[in-house]
């Protein structure tokens, strides 16, 4: 059987249970590199440059943990997933940035995902990766259909509540099994709008728990993925120039969204050290959010030499203030 | 209306040409210096590339001169540089400084909109007026550009440096000053002249290519005049890319028929296959063309954080590796000290020289 090599890592956290179900459809067997530790941080540390942002060296890391025990390693070069956005140029030289810094790679499946001008779809995208593995027509097609199936359901789920690691888990279980009922989103006494890219604030390690802290804090933390693409479009619309990063867009389209909606009482803004659209984008809804509502607002910078206490202290600080201005 | 601009290098001279051929009033900022980096970063966001720090430092300082408008480029991605008016808007808007941003966007095919952008800001004047005032334009940039690549070439050549960069000064001046084309290809030919007479250095020289995201390689003071440092450490510098292509290409959107890029995205490949935004696939490109030529060197230069030129760099090792060319690169930020930049060229130089007196004996 072909194993073919997910690192979990970027667009993991956003195209899994697409790419999960199309290449198990396709008769592969889906290798997912472990969750981040030090090791695989580490290792990723070590091969990418120095300049490079946390995820992308993060990336890196989950790479090598898989070379080796995979056949195929899945990095598609990710330029846009929508018309007239970008992902970030890091993203669009990925593939290119790998070979030219870790030897013996196993074959790269980097099919490229452009639809920047409006043309293109998974659909295509997904059955030049199937003819990469050589399998027949027939077999891609039925493949496509249950891969986008279970990415809808994805995310309908995250529409409907769930956290997107429930959700991914959910996604990754037995088709046909009933989907148990969205767990509650805490019972706290905080409305706290967690914002940042996936990859950040999912990943447990780099975001050191973040969302499992705030709950312990007895916040209720929603996140963006709660907000429908055609809220995000609305909201990032109003802007006075197209906002041309879609992870940039969806972060402001939610945060407008939070804010509209007057039910939160803070709002927590995660990004990474060296992220390059995040930098202004953060910069903006810092004073977007403070002109439109006069929310609180809390910037996490994140890095590789990030400690747990600083965060603590950091969170703790916020939330005391947040319960102080309820009271008051 | 005082409409001002940021500065770049030598940019100031071709967009003073335009808009004083348009009718209307600029107001150049004064040259850039560490005022203008602290004003800039003092309001600009924390992470965000030393171009936007240093555009936002010459607008407040333009603003002091009595500026109301400021002139920008714009951009559609995935490089920030497309959103940086955006950004210093509001920033300025938050300042309480009422300054109007009028963005030209690249036209991207929608030439209605780029239209009646383009006649808010050239008001009475007449197509034919504009399309006169950018051709004007066009040829400053590209005197300009005769003069410094002039200067590169004969830097590491004189015996008096200094005395070489005196008659730059006044040529650039003069091409500043001019009212006519006659003007221009006098103040170039005349440099040409003057400078022919300079007693010279005889001997090898080193060859470094200059690469990178094209603010840091235009602007000396962002780039720490490192042209400079390596002409005086008698290195023949060449650049990747010039003004006038950097103009045709961003404000003019392709106007002009010249060369363009295109060989240096070939030769990209297959190190970097994909456009990743600004010029980093430019810069790959360029440090094979480079090598191919058989230079000794090439020096990269980019904003700290820069997204492109990061993309860029991590693919260098293997350009290092096939061609064996050696790459230094430099990020450059308000941080950046002189002293740490010219040891890091010397020691590059240094080491530039050992391996072509190694390759020397070798074919001996």
């Amino acid at each position: 059987m072909i194993k073919v090599g997910i690192p979990r890592s970027l667009l993991y956290y956003s195209y899994f249970p697409l790419w999960r179900a199309f290449f198990t459809e396709m008769g592969a067997e889906v290798v997912v590199s472990p969750e981040t530790n030090k090791a695989i941080l580490d290792a990723g540390l070590r091969s990418a440059l120095d300049e490079t942002c946390l995820p992308v060296k993060l990336f890196f890391g989950h790479v090598l943990a898989l070379t080796g025990s995979v056949d195929y390693l899945l990095v598609p070069r990710l330029i846009s997933v929508e018309p007239k956005a970008y992902i970030c140029p890091k993203f669009m030289g990925l593939p290119d940035m790998l070979r030219a810094r870790i030897p013996n790679l196993p074959p790269l499946i980097d099919v490229a995902v452009d639809f920047s001008r409006g043309t293109g779809n998974w659909e295509n995208v997904l059955s030049s990766m199937g003819r990469l593995l050589a399998g027949d027509r027939r077999l891609i097609r039925q493949a496509c259909r249950s891969a986008q199936a279970a990415q809808s359901l994805f995310q309908e789920q995250l529409e409907k509540g769930w956290l997107l690691p429930e959700a991914l888990n959910g996604a990754a279980g037995e088709r046909g099994t009933e989907r148990p009922a969205p767990p509650s989103p805490g019972s706290g006494r905080l409305n706290i709008a967690l914002l940042g890219h996936d990859y950040n604030i999912y990943d447990e390690y780099i975001s050191m728990n973040l969302i499992k802290r705030l709950r312990s804090m007895g916040a209720r933390v929603a996140t963006a993925d709660l907000v429908s693409q055609a809220v995000i479009d609305e909201q990032a619309g109003t802007l006075p120039k197209k906002l041309f990063w879609t992870l940039g867009k969806k972060m402001i389209g939610a945060a407008f969204a939070f804010c509209d909606s007057g039910q939160f009482d803070g709002i927590i803004y995660v990004s990474s050290f060296g992220c390059g659209p995040e930098s202004l984008v953060g910069e903006l809804l810092a004073r977007w959010v403070k002109r439109r509502r006069g929310i609180p607002f809390m910037l996490l910078t994140i890095d590789e030499h990030s400690g747990a206490a600083g965060l603590v202290t950091r969170l703790e600080a916020f939330t005391d203030m947040l319960l102080r201005r309820e009271k008051g | 209306m005082k409409i001002t601009y940021p500065h770049m290098g030598n940019l100031y001279i071709a967009i003073r040409a335009l808009l004083l051929k348009l009718g209307l009033d600029p107001v150049l900022p004064p040259p850039t210096s560490r005022k203008t980096a602290l004003l800039g970063v003092r309001h600009a966001p924390e992470f965000a590339c030393f171009p936007l720090k240093l555009n936002l430092g010459n607008f407040l300082e333009a603003r002091e001169m009595g500026a109301d408008t400021v002139l920008m480029g714009g951009g559609i991605g995935p490089c920030r540089f497309g959103y940086y008016a955006e950004v210093q808007r509001e920033i300025l808007a938050d300042l309480g400084v009422s300054m109007e941003m009028v963005v030209l966007e690249p036209p991207s095919g929608d030439w209605v909109t780029f239209k009646t952008r383009t006649r808010s800001l050239v008001g009475d004047c007449s197509w034919w007026q504009v399309l006169k005032a950018i051709r004007f334009a066009w040829y400053k940039a590209r005197a300009v550009d005769a003069l410094e690549s002039k200067l590169l070439y004969l830097r590491p050549r004189l015996c008096e440096p200094l005395q070489l960069e005196a008659i730059y000064r006044e040529a650039l001046r003069r091409v500043d000053m001019a009212e006519n084309r006659r003007g221009l290809d006098l103040a170039v030919s005349d440099f040409l002249k003057d400078t022919r007479g300079l007693p010279g250095k005889s001997g090898d020289l080193l060859r470094v290519g200059l690469v990178g995201e094209i603010f840091t390689v235009l602007d000396p003071y962002a780039n720490y005049d490192i042209e400079r440092h390596l002409g005086l450490l008698g290195v023949e510098v060449t650049r990747s890319i010039f003004l006038s292509e950097w103009i045709n290409e961003h404000l003019f959107g392709g106007l002009f028929h010249v060369g363009g890029l295109d060989h240096l995205k070939e030769a990209a490949s297959p190190y970097l296959n994909a456009f990743v935004g600004g010029h980093g696939r430019e810069t790959v490109g360029a440090t094979v063309h480079f090598a191919r030529q058989g230079y000794d060197g090439v020096v990269q230069v980019a904003p700290f954080t820069c997204m492109p030129e990061i993309v860029a760099h991590s693919v260098l090792p293997a350009v290092t590796r096939d061609h064996g060319i050696p790459t230094l690169s430099f990020y450059l930020d308000e941080q950046s000290g002189v002293a740490g930049i010219v040891t890091r060229l010397e020691a590059f130089v240094d080491l530039l020289e050992a391996r072509r007196k190694k390759r020397l004996k070798e074919g001996v």
